[in-house]
């Protein structure tokens, strides 16, 4: 039971991933590729994340997981927010 | 179990391929900055997949500081293009 359910969990991270990387390649421009990237780090490697802490039982491993979800949540907010001000202010604004 | 985990790295590795060909073609130095952010965090998935299929715990270590310096970089990107602009 436990294993199919962090089956489902695995693979719609993967989904997530090839979803926002196809987004990331096919968008027109970068506000909507960051759009795009977005879905990929936040949900992908959330759903991912969560399948194998399922797997895993073992709380320490859990605890690790959940801060490396926590470190890329942060760093890809941040980045993102970054990129897109730096990308602002490049544009020539009439 | 190990063969569905080695198709998910497989899947990240394709995901990981898109973003690199995003970095060939994109346009502005933006664009090849957010395919290198998804390199990173697909590097992140892949590592901890196989950690798992390894059972090896040190490469969750690996893979949370992969994920700390994704962020470094963007931030030394936009420091770098911000001095260089002025």
């Amino acid at each position: 039971m436990i294993d199919i359910l962090s089956s489902i969990l695995i693979l719609a991270g993967v989904f997530f991933y090839l979803a926002g990387s196809i987004g990331l390649l096919r968008l027109p421009d970068l506000y909507s590729r960051l759009h795009a990237l977005t879905k990929a780090d936040n949900l992908g490697l959330g759903l991912l994340v969560a399948g194998l802490a399922l797997h895993s039982q073992d709380l320490l491993i859990m605890l690790k997981l959940l801060l490396i979800w926590l470190a890329v949540l942060a760093a890809s907010a941040t980045s993102a927010h970054l990129i897109a001000r730096q990308a602002r202010r490049q544009e020539k604004v009439p | 179990m190990t063969e569905l985990f080695l198709l998910s790295a497989l899947g990240l590795m394709l995901s990981l391929f898109l973003g690199l060909l995003r970095v060939l073609l994109g346009p502005g130095v933006g664009d090849r900055m957010l395919a290198t952010q998804l390199i990173g965090t697909a590097g992140v998935g892949i590592l901890l997949l196989l950690s798992m299929l390894l059972n090896q715990p040190a490469l969750l270590d690996v893979a949370l500081l992969l994920a700390l310096l994704a962020a470094v970089a963007a931030a030394a990107f936009t420091g770098q293009q911000k001095t260089h602009h002025d």
